[in-house]
């Protein structure tokens, strides 16, 4: 099973590779809030510690993994079309393995991503201590794992690419804004902050500012850790189901 | 016949859609003895594409069973698969990847060590004459030259049984012809027993061993080609398939699908 996984997650890694176009294209959006966003907060009083960027970067680090692991899917859907995934599963390769493999694949690439981000928001007047950036990495890691596994499943089950689209964007939108990435929620009133408690993004990313900061053991920390970590429990069982639903015999 | 590497008993196939169910494959028997070609003709939508994905563990049938190479569809589909070598209709290719990495890659889905899954690569590049086009992306190769590619992803595991299905449509007569001398240097070299799908009745009467009438999901005739056009008034396979289905499929037009 590992040994498959590794196989899977080999072959989309150098795919991945050879296109540096999308690379490059999935991480346009960030920069771009980096760029031409961020800027903007400078001067303005977040109500929260460090400067604007402390507050900023996990937003926009955050919204990679949401956006950059929500969409993955379309890259199955492609596969799919082309025969790929059939010929595949007409190896003695299990469903889970090319799951996973994909996922891990997409994991790689949007940490890969972040730290190229991070390189960039220092060149702004960024500034975090490094381990509280490894830890913000971790939690995208974890976070895109989440995601990447339940998109593919989602995929998985819809007939066309447009359809996975509406969906998608139908749910990742309102996520994004309900959950505080690109301002904090304390700017917002009692029933938008009331609202975001409801989106475990919310704790993902105000974990993140904590451990910018350098703030290690609290509970902002522990409930991020928990709310990430169980998400991404609760998405990989839902997308190895919804996978193996897909293509079971 | 207990040394038939595929057998099949009414195997069937419903679609449960909006609109209604649509009965794909109705009940097909199969027996296909070690090294036989058989060649699936029918016209489209007679359910030979649903069956040969029920064959390769890609679809569950709704009913029947099937033995493949030694292992139940049903209760091991793993091991059918080990077995088996697959080649959709529509190929199964990536565009941007190098054809050696897919060949390489397909071996290591079939839990070839890496050294071996190269060499493997190789062999099977030297006998399908691939060997000067392993470093280019598959979409750089003419229709011809990805679906010897498609072939070769299909014999990495130098399987007991081959699926092609339709593996010829598209191409022009020089590269049908080369496929159907690729499809019987396989059995030959391998002694790979070989499923093929067709609407074309040249290729049946040319390659297969025997060729299996499918209609609207059911098996309407079986026999070799000589068996088939002598029972239907000694003419052509032509007339027998009139014969057979009421209907006249195209002989050699190149119809897409
Ligand atoms: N996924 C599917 N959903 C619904 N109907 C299908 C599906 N796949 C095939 N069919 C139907 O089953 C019948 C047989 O199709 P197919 O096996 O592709 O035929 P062939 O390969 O002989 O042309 C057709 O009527 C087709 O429309
Ligand atoms: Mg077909």
């Amino acid at each position: 099973m590992l040994g498959d996984i590794g196989v899977v997650f080999g072959r989309y890694l150098r795919a991945t590779l050879r296109s540096k176009t999308n690379l490059f294209f999935g991480m346009l959006q960030p920069l771009l809030f980096l760029a031409l966003f961020g800027p903007l907060l400078t001067r303005l009083d977040l109500g929260t510690a460090g400067s604007s960027w402390q507050t900023f970067v996990p937003g926009v680090l955050v919204q990679l993994a949401l956006l950059g692991g929500s969409f993955v899917g379309l890259g199955i859907l492609m596969d799919r079309n082309l025969g790929v995934v059939d010929r595949m599963r007409a190896t003695p390769v299990g469903p889970v393995a090319l799951l996973l493999g994909r996922t891990l694949r997409d994991v790689v690439q949007l940490v890969a991503q972040s730290v190229l981000l991070v390189l960039l928001a220092l060149a702004f007047g960024f500034r975090a201590p490094v381990a509280g950036v490894l830890a913000g990495l971790a939690f995208v890691a974890v976070l895109s794992m989440a995601l990447a596994a339940l998109s593919y499943g989602l995929a998985m089950n819809v007939r066309t690419s447009p359809e996975f689209a509406a969906v998608t964007n139908t749910a990742v939108m309102p996520l994004m804004l309900a959950s505080g990435l690109l301002l904090p929620m304390s700017l917002a009133p009692g029933w938008l902050d009331g609202m975001s408690r409801a989106v475990p993004f919310r704790y993902t990313v105000d974990a993140v500012r904590e451990v910018f900061l350098g703030h290690y053991a609290n509970g902002t920390v522990a409930a991020g850790a928990a709310v990430t970590a169980g998400l991404a429990a609760l998405c990989l069982v839902a997308a190895a189901r919804l996978f193996r639903r897909a293509v079971s015999l | 016949m207990n040394d038939d590497v595929i057998k099949v008993r009414g195997l069937t196939r419903t679609f449960r859609l909006r609109s209604g169910p649509v009965h794909a494959v109705r009940g097909i028997d199969l027996s296909v003895p070690e090294g036989e070609i058989l060649g699936l003709l029918g016209p489209n939508g007679a359910g030979k594409t649903t069956t040969l994905r029920m064959l390769a563990t890609l679809l569950p049938p709704t009913g029947g069973r099937a033995e493949i190479a030694g292992h139940d569809l049903r209760r091991d589909p793993a091991g059918v698969r080990r077995r088996i070598g697959y080649v959709a209709q529509s190929g199964g290719l990536d565009p941007s990847c190098p054809v050696r990495e897919e060949l390489v890659t397909q071996g290591r889905l079939h839990r070839l060590p890496r050294g071996e899954a190269r060499a493997r690569a190789a062999e099977l590049a030297a006998a399908l004459d691939l060997t000067g086009l392993l470093d280019r992306p598959t979409a750089a190769l003419s229709g011809g030259q990805r679906r010897r590619v498609e072939i070769a992803l299909g014999l990495v595991n130098r399987p007991a049984v081959l699926f092609l299905d339709e593996p010829t449509t598209g191409l022009d007569p020089g590269a049908r012809a080369e496929m159907w001398d690729l499809v019987r240097r396989a059995r030959a070299d391998f002694g790979t027993t070989v499923v093929l799908t067709t609407h074309y009745l040249d290729e049946a009467d040319a390659l297969a061993d025997r060729i299996v009438v499918v209609d609207a999901g059911a098996v309407v005739e079986e026999g070799t080609p000589a068996d088939l056009k002598a029972r239907h008034g000694g003419g052509s396979l032509q007339d027998a398939f009139l014969a057979i289905t009421g209907r006249s499929v195209p002989d050699t037009a190149p119809v897409a699908v």
